[in-house]
């Protein structure tokens, strides 16, 4: 430690040349925050999933709708001890722009199913003497209360391409009872739910039908024999089934949007790969232009470990202070919320990705300062003296 | 005159010592190379998607639409509206006889694995009437042959055979109670057909319990000129609520969000990255004008002027800057163009089977890209060398 204040007079003896270096660790470490942002947004249904749920949904493809009455008949497979339903209700609000997950759910038995949304009872309460009541996402609450005055009480008009308008009307009109939250950060609360009995009542086609069911059975480890067992019981009917873990379903999601991560990944290395090679030349700039001085310290006695472990300290040290600025910056980033919440809804920076990040930093000072560390470490004393810088 | 040589013979000069610097040099190069190939491989995706989109119409080839429908998933039409929109002003007749060239169609999605990931995608299937081949000329059948109206037999688009599994010629596959046979693969001069399997009408409509209903019609037109009067046919007719639209409109608007999307994202990655490789590329320089401090100092003394410095330094820079564009827009071109990929049209939660497009437009792009880092990397070095008071310069060690 006692060669703290010799690493600090290194550093600042170009001190345009520290800032650089570090501006561009900075950059390269904040970009990586975002772009495992934009990952998490992106593949956050998976880690979200439950294990204990499964989702059923119409064999040939997610659009298709079933039954309403396959609620009662699942509710009867063995080890199934809940079933709810949604259905993809499309509800654009003023401006194709503003597409809001609008979802018509069965109050109680939906936010039974998934107790990772919270939402108090008096909520529930109001929101079941209201017919036409509404719940919305913080989020989405948030996005709208600022530009358009949502609050408690307010009446939300819909148009949604998918089911016209209701019997009577020109639009869907919903009043919004209360909202909910995420138990933890992690997580969608941009949605926005309203009444299934609203909603079969004033829709005019495909009456009686839902999009997907989602189903808890009461021992995770039996998922995978219990979804084959909903589908055998709904094989060769007009409507088959295809069940299958949260997790896989929203994999297969993900797997639909295209190769995120590989072209991620991808984008990563690059940057990375950049950020390297320009730190590292910096720091054997340094050490070269410092031959003579470097001379003198193992003439007045510095061990060979000795030097090299203060100018890996200076490549750590930079490393360090721009990476963590970085990857600070970009998780001050997600704490403003998500600028584009119709696309990704989910604006976090996961733990994980923190932790890989500051590994990644760790690397970066080893690496990029143990080129010249090494050549500063071999220096003969001889040389370094002679030579003229 | 004078002046020019100067500039050049400096320039020179510089680019003959390079090589003892090759070290930081070929740092700042690789750095803008990065940032160049990042850049034209995200926007490459992007544009693969618009010209697939793009390229889906001509101009005289116009869709119906249910009206407040935004896309043929949301619309729906009877086999009434049909008969009205054949008999419209405006849509081209058959050479021989009276059949109008216009195609009743219903689209509906089937799961379908993913060659890639093995897992499911929905991929269109729509259901066609035989008007579909003459209305989109640009169809072609490269394998095999054309469906039979009337039996349970699909055509694939090229994009879909090679991006889905189990759909070459010869085999079938199951869907619910009925089991296709595929009989051909077309093309479709790389439009959005291409991502899709085409099925009879009739025969689906029966599978899917869906009879008299179509979702979209397709039509051609005698010319590009006869779209307003065939609109303005439609729109009024109070037997009718449809929405018109020329397909190449119909097919841009769907793909503007995504391809925005994916733009904006690229450009906000790269203009980062592009940032870094500019703090890279002024260490650089700062790094080789404080190497050469007396070198320059020598020159001033000799008599050469400060501007001559300045661009020389400039010079250097931007050559750096260029050799790094160009190797990083060689890089995207050869690992990304052509690229085969699909992803999900939002629209319609339906797969698009794409692939990257760099374009000269791009490459152009990334150069301009590569010499703004360049010149700002030089700029402010440039006027530190020129600034340098030569007498203390000379001193330096």
């Amino acid at each position: 430690m006692k060669f703290l204040p010799l690493i600090w007079r290194n550093l600042m003896r170009k001190k345009l040349r520290t800032i650089l270096t570090l501006l561009s660790v900075f950059v390269a470490f904040l970009l990586f925050g975002i772009l495992c942002i934009i990952k998490e947004a992106f593949t956050a249904g998976v880690s979200m999933a439950g294990a204990n749920r499964l989702m059923v949904r119409h064999k040939v493809s997610l659009i298709q709708l079933l039954p309403y009455s396959y609620v009662d008949r699942i509710r009867n497979v063995p080890g199934v001890s809940a079933v709810t339903h949604a259905t993809w209700f499309g509800g654009v609000y003023k401006d194709p722009k503003n597409m809001v997950g609008t979802f018509p759910v069965d109050p109680d038995s939906y936010f039974d199913m998934f107790p990772e949304l919270v939402i108090s009872p008096e909520v529930m309460t109001a929101w079941k003497e209201k017919r036409n009541g509404a719940v919305v996402g913080k989020a989405t609450m948030d996005r709208f209360a600022a530009s358009d005055g949502w609050k408690v009480g307010s009446v939300i008009p819909f148009t949604t391409p998918i089911w016209g308008s209701p019997k009577g009307a020109n639009q869907w009109e919903f009043e919004i009872v209360g909202t909910y939250d995420l138990k933890e950060k992690k997580g969608d609360n941009t949605g926005f739910f309203f009444r299934y009995d609203y909603f079969d009542e004033g829709r005019e086609q495909l009456k009686g039908q839902v999009g997907w069911l989602s189903v808890r059975v009461q021992n995770p480890d039996d998922a995978p024999a219990i979804a084959a067992k909903i589908d055998e019981e709904f094989a060769n009917s007009a409507t088959e089934t295809k069940a299958e873990t949260e997790a896989a379903a929203m994999q297969g999601f993900v797997a639909q949007i295209g190769d995120i991560g590989a072209i991620l990944t991808g984008v990563l290395s690059a940057v990375f790969f950049t950020i390297l090679l320009v730190t590292g030349n910096t720091m054997s700039l340094a050490v070269r232009e410092r031959t003579q001085e470097i001379g003198t310290l193992k003439a007045l006695g510095f061990t060979h470990m000795k030097v090299l472990f203060m100018v890996l300290a200076e490549s750590c040290f930079i490393a360090m202070l721009g990476g963590l600025l970085g990857l600070g910056t970009a998780w001050l980033i997600t704490q403003g919320g998500s600028p584009v919440p119709q696309m990704l809804p989910i604006f976090i920076l996961p733990d994980r990705d923190i932790i890989i990040g500051v590994c990644a930093i760790l690397v970066l000072g080893v690496v990029a300062g143990a080129f010249p560390a090494i050549q500063a470490m071999r220096l003969r004393i001889s040389d370094a003296l002679r030579r003229e810088g | 005159m004078n002046w020019f040589l100067q500039v050049f013979s400096i320039i020179l000069f510089n680019l003959r010592s390079l090589p003892e610097r090759k070290g930081s040099a070929l740092s700042a190069a690789v750095g803008i190379a990065g940032v160049v190939a990042v850049l034209v491989g995200v926007l490459s995706i992007a544009e693969g998607f618009r010209k697939v989109m793009s390229s889906a119409g001509e101009p005289d080839a116009a869709i119906v639409l249910r009206a407040g429908a935004d896309n043929e998933m949301n619309s729906g039409l009877t086999r009434e509206d049909l008969r009205i929109v054949r008999d419209a002003p405006g849509v081209a007749r058959a050479p021989h006889g009276e059949t109008a060239l216009a195609s009743g169609e219903l689209l509906v999605i089937v799961d379908r694995p993913k060659r890639t990931t093995g897992t499911d995608a929905n991929v269109p299937l729509r259901g066609v009437e035989p008007a579909a081949f003459d209305v989109r000329r640009n169809l072609k059948i490269v394998e095999g042959r054309r469906l039979e109206p009337g039996r349970n037999e699909v055509i694939v688009g090229s994009g879909a055979t090679t991006a889905f599994a189990g759909l070459d010629v010869g085999q079938s596959f199951k869907v619910g109670q009925n089991t296709w046979e595929i009989v051909g693969i077309f093309t479709a001069d790389g439009g959005v057909a291409e991502s899709e399997i085409w099925g009879d009408a009739a025969v689906i409509q029966a599978a899917y319990k869906r009879e008299n209903n179509f979702q979209s019609v397709h039509v051609r037109l005698n010319s590009s000129e006869s779209f307003q009067e065939f609109k303005d046919a439609l729109t009024s007719n109070p037997q009718l609520k449809v929405k018109v639209s020329r397909l190449s409109d119909f097919y841009a608007e769907q793909s503007e969000m995504l391809s925005s999307f994916i733009t904006g994202m690229g450009v906000f990655i790269a203009g980062l990255m592009a940032l870094g490789a500019l703090f890279g590329a002024l260490n650089t320089m700062y790094g080789s004008i404080s190497a050469r401090t007396r070198e320059i100092a020598t020159l001033r003394a000799l008599g050469f002027g400060a501007s001559p410095v300045i661009f020389s330094v400039l010079g250097e820079s931007l050559v750096l800057a260029l050799v790094g564009g160009a190797i990083g827009a060689a890089i995207a071109y050869f690992a990304f163009n052509g690229m085969q990929t699909s992803t999900m049209n939002w629209q319609t939660f339906s797969q698009v089977t794409f692939a990257f497009a760099v374009t000269p437009a791009l490459l152009l792009q990334a150069i301009i890209w590569a010499s703004i880092i360049g010149l700002l990397g030089g700029i402010f070095p440039a006027i530190r060398a020129a600034r340098l008071p030569i007498a203390s310069a000379l001193r330096e060690t």
